[in-house]
């Protein structure tokens, strides 16, 4: 019996120490989630609006204009519509799709409220002759799905003509493809330069006496524990057209006073703030890995006729990989959904697919747009860490 | 690699000081001849791992010169120096395989992959490793993997080898088993070999000569046998084998370099005289436990005293008896165990005696007294 007690008392003490942890993931991170990968595909906004016409036009041909009854149903429900002020919304999703037709529906719905009669069929074409196009009725079958992958085409610069096939959006309205390559370059080209800079950083401070070291970690961890929008914002001052930098170039008489260089509002600066943001994902993963290789290796390289570069290269680098594969994973994957830096210091050239996110989110409203780009991305990083943890083993992971 | 004699490492007055104030070796004076077997004993601490450090190159000398066949070490940067080290850790590089790891000091020198592989086998043979080429070093035992450092410390054929605790690591068994396997290895290459450890036992298997190490300087050097019979100072007296040292004051010289010792409170000691002493010198007098046997009759041995057995221990080929004598409490007696070696009981009172050349009179340390 009390054996018994003693058992379940085991196990409710370490469940309720994680109970919180869990609690916290659910809220914060599953249901978030959850939700957004449903909005990015569940867009019941018209088929709550006009179930009735919506279901007729399931069996509709998509060849001819819909018959009386199509017109009929969807002639009630434009009424109830207008009492319940959706039609707006209607007439948004439709024209989405078929580009132009915004005013068919307010106008259909408020002169249909004084008409009297049963040949709805003629008279809403002759309130507007676009509901004699096949095109309408196929946007307004298309807008009607509740579960899209409207979104997803979208968000990859693909669309679905209302002949049903997928197409390459025309080429002025592209957009994304171009904002994942940059996206995916910038964090590319960030991850090499943080490797870089880091690299020698990471190997001094493994290398110097302990109290040095103190000195230098601190140095690197000072910025770190700065406000992000202050380290950003003081890359304003250094890099605008009157900053420090093109102050120092034009005294130096690198650069002429009249075309001071633009380091900033595109993709220099982009690069230059997220590299130095970044840095100590680099240095601190690398630092872990380095400080922990004996310096017995270097020592026994040497004795067997290696010079520093060969040992280097030969035994101090491949010990260190763990190192490197830990803050390349790191800062690349950071910086796949990094917002405020491009958002401040990018201007339009220097804009990321996160920033494209928080426009749909905060300005277009159109949030199964953001939520789709929102999963590609996530799928983007999920798949780096899986070719990670195959290739190099998420347990090789060091952090400090 | 000549087995030509001659000196091959010289240590001249060195002197080294990490802080600048204390001294951890002081200077040292040594020379090793070419295809000597030498190793450096002593207590951690005492200096051992900072002379084998300054030879190699990976520390500086404060002070002094340490030369190789008559070339100062400071002047050859340390990857080449040619000098094949082992060390307590093994340092096997973890990401190369055995083969590479071998092969690794060859491919640095840019000998040609088939002379390599030849040379990397004949290494392996040497260690009794044949076929362990493609092993990550992770892979293998404990033993193996001192074998294969030892294998790549000599793959390239280096005319000095140095070995810092190699066996430190390895239980008991194993670790007798290599030292057999370190010698026969220095037998059949004739490397100039610097060994370092703090086991006696190991040092008297493996050494042609072995230098006492004590706060950074050498107490004595000599071939294992001197150092064991002959010890000139009471701290390798006992860091040699087991040995009673019994404090007393010289009272007479005597003919043949004799002197009677006091010791205890009335007991005198015939011992042989290792250093000028005068009476009334203070004077370690120290006697191998096995030297001493049980007396049958009265004034057999020019040493007698009477002894209290307190202990006796069954050691298998002797019997270790614990006694107490000439004012000491813990007096040790080896008696090999041999028919008719008397049956001696806890508390017996018996006559023990040794030989005055068997009994050494060793100096004070001259520090220690200040
Ligand atoms: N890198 C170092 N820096 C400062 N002191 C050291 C260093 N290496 C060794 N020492 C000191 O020098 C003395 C001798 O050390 P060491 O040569 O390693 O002795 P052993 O190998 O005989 O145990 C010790 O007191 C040790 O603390
Ligand atoms: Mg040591």
């Amino acid at each position: 019996m009390t054996d018994k007690r003693s058992g379940v008392q085991r196990l409710i003490v370490p469940v309720g120490l994680v109970l919180p942890l869990i609690a916290f993931i659910l809220v914060t991170f599953v249901i978030p989630l959850g939700s957004m990968v449903i909005q990015s595909v569940h867009d019941p906004e018209v088929a709550e609006v006009l179930p009735n016409t919506l279901n007729l036009l399931s069996e509709w041909d998509g060849t001819s204009v819909p018959s009386e009854e199509v017109f009929e149903s969807m002639a009630q429900e434009l009424v109830l519509s207008r009492e319940s002020r959706t039609t707006g919304k209607v007439a948004t999703r439709v024209n989405r799709i078929a580009s132009g037709t915004r005013s068919v529906f307010g106008k259909t719905a408020r002169r249909l409220e004084r008409i009297e009669t049963t040949e709805l069929r003629s008279a809403m074409i002759d309130i507007d002759d676009r509901w004699k196009d096949v095109e309408l009725w196929i946007a307004i079958r298309e807008a009607g799905r509740e579960y899209t992958v409207k979104h997803y085409l979208h968000a990859v610069d693909l669309e679905r003509e209302l002949d049903g096939g997928i197409h390459p959006v025309s080429e002025d309205q592209r957009i994304y493809n171009t904002l994942y390559l940059r996206t995916l370059f910038v964090s590319l080209a960030v991850t090499f330069f943080c490797f870089l800079i880091g690299y020698p950083i990471a190997y001094a401070i493994a290398n110097v006496s302990d109290s040095m070291a103190k000195i230098l970690l601190l140095i690197v961890l000072i910025p770190f524990w700065t406000s992000l929008l202050v380290r950003t914002t003081s890359w304003l001052v250094l890099l605008q057209n009157q900053g420090v930098v093109n102050d120092i170039l034009v005294w130096l008489g690198l650069v002429n006073d009249s075309d001071r260089l633009a380091l900033i509002h595109n993709m220099t600066g982009t690069l230059v703030a997220m590299t130095h943001v970044l840095l100590p994902f680099m240095i601190l993963p690398l630092y872990a890995v380095m400080r922990a290789i004996p310096t017995d290796y270097m020592k026994a390289a040497a004795s067997l006729g290696a010079n520093p570069a060969q040992s280097f290269v030969r035994v101090y680098f491949p010990q260190s990989l763990p190192g490197i594969s830990a803050g390349c994973l790191l800062v690349f994957i950071l910086s796949l959904g990094y917002y405020i830096t491009p958002a401040l210091v990018g201007g339009t050239k220097g804009q990321l697919i996160s920033n494209m996110i928080a426009y749909h989110i905060q300005s277009s409203l159109n949030w199964g747009l953001a939520a789709a780009i929102s999963v590609i991305l996530l799928t983007g990083v999920f798949i780096c860490y899986f070719i990670f943890d195959k290739w190099v083993g998420v347990d090789k992971l060091r952090l400090s | 690699m000549g087995n030509g004699g001659g000196t091959h490492i010289a240590f001249e007055h060195v002197t080294k000081s990490y802080d600048g104030t204390t001294q951890v070796v002081k200077d040292l004076c040594l020379e090793i001849e070419r295809g000597e077997f030498l190793t450096l004993l002593g207590p951690s601490g005492s200096g051992k791992t900072t002379c084998l450090m300054m030879l190699a190159g990976f520390e500086t000398i404060s002070s002094g010169n340490i030369s190789i066949d008559g070339q100062a070490v400071h002047t050859i940067v340390p990857h080449k120096r040619g000098i094949g080290m082992v060390f307590q850790n093994y340092a096997l590089f973890p990401h190369l395989s055995v083969g590479r790891n071998l092969s690794f000091p060859l491919e640095v020198r840019g000998i040609s992959s088939s002379e390599r592989a030849d040379r990397v086998k004949k290494a392996l043979e040497l260690v009794q490793l044949e076929g362990f080429e493609d092993r990550k070093p992770a892979n293998l035992s404990g033993g193996q993997q001192q074998r294969v450092a030892i294998a790549r410390a000599l793959v390239f054929e280096p005319e000095i080898v140095l070995m810092d605790e190699p066996l430190g690591a390895l239980d008991r068994r194993l670790r007798e088993e290599m030292q057999y396997e370190i010698r026969r290895i220095h037998q059949q290459l004739g490397v100039t070999m610097v060994y370092v450890t703090h086991d006696q036992q190991e040092a008297m298997v493996l050494s042609d000569r072995v230098a006492v190490f004590r706060d950074g300087s050498i107490e004595q050097i000599a071939p294992p046998e001197t150092l064991y019979e002959e010890p000139n100072r009471v701290f390798v007296s006992s860091f040699i084998g087991d040995n009673n040292v019994l404090y007393g004051k010289v009272e007479e010289i005597r003919p043949g370099d004799l002197c009677n010792v006091a010791v205890g409170s009335e007991d005198h000691v015939q011992a042989l005289i290792i250093e000028d002493t005068q009476p009334g010198d203070s004077v370690w007098v120290a006697v191998r436990p096995e030297r001493v046997a049980i007396a049958r009759e009265e004034k057999q041995y020019s040493n007698q005293f009477e002894a209290i057995v307190k202990d006796i221990v069954f050691m298998g080929d002797h019997l270790r008896l614990n006694l107490e004598t000439c004012g000491q409490r813990d007096f040790i007696v080896k008696i090999p165990n041999i028919v008719g070696h008397g049956a001696v009981l806890p508390g017996d009172r018996i006559q023990i005696g040794w030989a005055a050349l068997d009994c050494r009179a060793l100096p004070m340390d001259k520090e220690k007294e200040n």
